[in-house]
């Protein structure tokens, strides 16, 4: 089946059973690889990207019901060779060890700013639970995403 | 395996150095890996690096080290960088090549700062004392005057300078040297000791990053592997003919092997449903994590005799000092307890993956596999042996990967993967599922450790006797002063596949060894901390206990009822303390540990973010294995073999984490990927013992409340 989307801006026609996962799709077909299979169950959120402003797990969503809204990847967060501020914060704050998780948790962690610009430190634990590190970056990720809620707060 | 010749006919012009493999007599004792490596301890004395700078003065460094997660790469780019005086910018390592770079017995064991750190500071020393004496030679000057500064040699009298790349340009030099040369001492360092973001950092959070399982060739197809319903079963027969219906699916059916590879993961997927197998169950029903201690116990003595010997140093061979029996039959008190570890998963966030490719030469068929793995080496070897291959033409690359933990020491995938290929005739690409992570990997072992103790009165311990079976020799010698001991490992029969973890044995040996010394301190009304000072000799872990006493605040009463516990351990050439304070109710057996404070010493410190990372995330997944993580099986299956059902630390899960960093700079450097794991599950077992009066003596302790796992 011909399906039509719209991935970080860019349209893409993919020729696929629409039963295919969004993550396989989007990693297989579009070479976009920044996306992670973790689990295949949506329990890792290594696979997380943003649908319309939401953050949703690609490993469970169906690549027909992905056509709704324009979907955006980690490829497509940077602007003009700039990385996103939540993309710098990872850097600075050394959120990272492995890194395999890291593009779901910033696509979860820009999808949480999106709806809540200045969340507290236990509403971010709280929305990022369902994103897996298994090195243990957690303390580091959470400072990640103050600082840039903080830096939002700035005049 | 990369000859000397074979790596200098490749290098084009510019200054070569290679470090000839030779021992560091400091650090040939460091606490051999059990089982995994057995009868390679020759190669402990082959850490050879090599590095090169071309005519424009980019520096590549070779080393068979890998990085994890662990953050080798960006630190060994520091040691290299602080001894040529080249801004880290113009390095790059070439890592964990079997083509390219030098032997390496692997990345596990906390080896890579005290030993590739140490050669690679003589390379970079090496190479700079080089650089100036050509830019001696050439400008006719005393060498002393000349100084190596930010990828230049520079004139200190008359400020002329010339790059690195300018001095060697139209020539190509080379030199070998061996491991006598000097490095700086840790006081003069200006980039190692700080904390330099990770090497790569922007290519991870842009996911440009290819990690093996995002890689792609032309034509690649994407492989599956038929997996047996359970452990021991074999394959009876096989009835492929469906599957070879799937559209532009491959099978291919090797001796007992049996998978697909397809254009797709969808279609290879639908080829493998597709396969109908029939399976001959084994003939011996097999323990289940119910019954898997008394197995274990059970079981060691058969087990004992058959391993003796083969088991990296802990061996059936029991340590014995002084007169324990008599130390007992005298004590003023005695204490015997006995402690259990389950089986847990490393479960890598990346699951095994491998990419193959066959390629047809004039002088015969080629493999090369980028996979991830700890271990590229034993990976070729494997493949060399599976395949019926010669190992110069096996190629097994690694990619910087998606976690590891010890879980990846092994080569299944990439023998998988290559098999595919060679069916398929064309490059296949295998990503184990989360599911065949769960159920094929190994496992850490489980265990059962029986811990007996006599201590005087005004509480000095006296007698100190400590029985492993199973889980392993890793850090089973106490670190206290007494002067009675007997310790001994006891391999045993292990119904689950069982292998290196983070750390080995050390978690369990150290959670049964801290909670019994937790209990003897009780036992003569005396504080846990000053219990352990009173019993422990070497200065450097009563600093680290000392230190985290401190800042936790040890001593206070803790708000709400909740509870306190410390712990301590040595392991590795690293000293780590923990303090915890858990919130734990007794009546619902609910556990939340509120915050942890550690403070660890591994020498003079490289990367202090790097380090924090490192000890925080050790912590982290220690626990994991304290609180909750633990692999069900019954009869040959693992019954909780996906994410939802294996329990991993989470957010939530996550206390308040402070780290305190004693920076030895007067101390080699070593490794700290290990050791911070090892005091967490002691320091929250004794915090709960605090809170609610229940001793725990399992891990993990709380899984589904506190009273399923009292003793």
């Amino acid at each position: 089946m011909l399906i039509e989307l719209d991935v970080n801006g860019r349209r893409q026609r993919v020729d696929v059973d629409p039963d295919r996962t969004l993550l396989s799709v989007l990693r297989e077909e579009l070479e976009l690889t920044g996306s992670k299979y973790g689990c295949g169950e949506g329990e890792c959120g290594a696979c997380t990207v943003l649908l319309g402003a939401r953050a949703v797990r690609s490993c469970q969503t169906p690549v027909a019901k992905a056509a709704a809204a324009p979907v955006t990847t980690i490829e497509g967060l940077e602007r003009e060779g700039r990385l996103h501020p939540l993309q710098q914060a990872f850097v600075d704050e050394g959120a990272m060890q492995c890194g395999y998780c890291t593009a779901g948790m910033i696509m979860a962690g820009v999808s949480l700013l999106k709806s809540t610009p200045s969340p507290t430190t236990d509403q971010i634990v709280r929305g990022m639970n369902g994103n897996v590190c298994r090195c243990g970056a957690y303390p580091q990720i959470v400072a990640a995403i103050e600082r840039v809620a903080s830096e939002g707060k700035k005049p | 395996m990369t000859t000397r010749r074979d790596f200098l006919k490749e290098v084009g012009g510019g200054l070569v150095v290679v470090l000839v493999a030779s021992r560091v007599p400091a650090l040939a004792t460091l606490g051999a890996e059990p089982s995994l490596h057995a009868g390679e301890a020759d190669d402990t004395d082959r850490i050879s690096a090599w590095l090169h700078i071309d005519e424009r003065g980019a520096v590549t460094v070779y080393t068979g080290k890998v990085e994890f997660g662990q953050g080798i790469r960006t630190s060994l780019t520091q040691h290299v960088a602080e001894e040529l005086r080249a801004p880290v910018e113009s390095i790059r390592l070439v890592m964990g090549d079997t083509e390219l770079t030098p032997f390496d017995m692997g990345t596990f064991g906390s080896r890579s700062t005290p030993q590739m750190g140490l050669q690679l500071r003589r390379v970079g020393a090496s190479a700079r004392e080089l650089l100036i004496g050509l830019a001696a030679e050439r400008w006719k000057v005393e060498r002393s005057r000349l100084v190596a500064e930010n990828g230049r040699i520079v004139d200190t009298q008359t400020k002329r300078a010339l790059g690195f790349g300018e001095l060697t340009a139209g020539r190509r030099l080379t030199e070998t040297i061996t491991a006598d040369v000097a490095p700086k001492p840790a006081t003069a360092w200006t980039i190692a000791g700080s904390s330099l973001p990770k090497v790569g950092a922007r290519d991870i959070v842009t996911g440009k990053h290819q990690y093996t399982s995002d890689m792609r060739l032309p034509g690649m197809l994407y492989g599956r592997v038929l997996r047996a319903p359970q452990m021991g079963a074999t394959l009876a027969n096989v009835d492929t003919s469906a599957a070879s219906a799937v559209k532009s699916a491959v099978v291919v059916h090797d001796g007992t092997f049996v998978g697909v590879a397809a254009p797709s993961s969808a279609e290879a997927k639908r080829a493998l449903e597709a396969i109908r197998p029939t399976w001959t169950p084994p003939s011996e029903p097999q323990p289940s994590s119910t019954s898997v201690h008394e197995h274990l116990k059970r079981s060691s003595s058969r087990a004992s005799g058959r391993q003796a010997g083969g088991e990296g140093g802990g061996g059936a061979q029991p340590f014995v000092h002084g007169n324990v029996d008599a130390a007992l039959a005298s004590a003023d008190h005695k204490l015997a307890r006995t402690y259990t570890v389950a089986y847990i998963a490393h479960v890598p966030l990346e699951p095994r993956a491998a990419l193959a490719q066959w390629t047809r030469g004039a002088e015969g068929d080629r493999l090369t596999v980028w996979t991830g793995t700890q271990r590229p080496f034993a990976v070729r070897d494997e493949l060399v042996r599976a395949l019926g291959l010669v190992p110069e033409r096996v190629r097994v690359i690694v990619p910087d990967t998606g976690s590891g933990y010890g879980g990846k020491h092994t080569g299944e995938v990439a023998v998988e993967a290559a098999r595919l290929a060679r069916g398929a005739g064309k490059p296949v690409k295998l990503v184990w599922s989360r599911e065949e992570e769960f159920r094929w990997a190994y496992f850490r072992p489980a265990g059962v450790i029986d811990v007996g103790a006599a201590v005087s009165e005004d509480g000095a311990i006296t007698a100190w006797t400590f029985d492993n079976y199973n889980s392993g020799p890793a850090a089973i010698r106490p670190s206290y002063a007494i002067a009675n001991q007997r310790v001994a490992f006891h391999p045993s029969d292990s119904p689950l596949r069982q292998g290196s973890y983070r750390g080995l044995a050390a978690t369990a040996n150290n959670f049964a060894r801290e909670m019994h010394v937790d209990e003897l301190a009780r036992l003569v009304s005396m504080d846990p901390l000053a219990f352990r000072v009173k019993n422990i000799e070497d200065a450097r872990l009563r600093a680290v206990l000392e230190a985290a006493a401190e800042k936790f605040g040890w001593g206070k009463k803790p708000e709400r009822g909740n509870g306190v516990g410390i712990a301590c351990g040595f392991e590795k050439g690293g000293y780590i303390a923990a303090c915890a304070e858990v919130a734990a109710d007794r009546a619902s057996g609910a556990v939340k540990i509120v915050r942890v404070v550690a403070a660890f010493d591994c020498g003079a410190v490289v990367n202090p973010a790097g380090l924090r990372s490192q000890i925080s995330g050790g912590i982290v997944q220690g626990i994991g294995g304290a609180l909750f993580e633990a692999v069900d099986f019954e009869n040959g299956v693992v019954r909780n073999a996906r994410l939802a059902q294996y329990r991993v630390p989470r957010f939530l899960d996550v206390p308040e984490i402070a780290v305190i960093l004693i920076n030895r700079k007067d101390q080699p450097s070593m490794g700290a990927g290990e050791t911070p794991i090892i005091a967490i599950a002691p320091a929250v077992g004794a915090a709960i013992y605090d809170a609610t009066g229940i001793r725990v003596r399992s891990l993990p302790m709380a899984r589904n409340g506190l009273g399923a796992s009292t003793t």
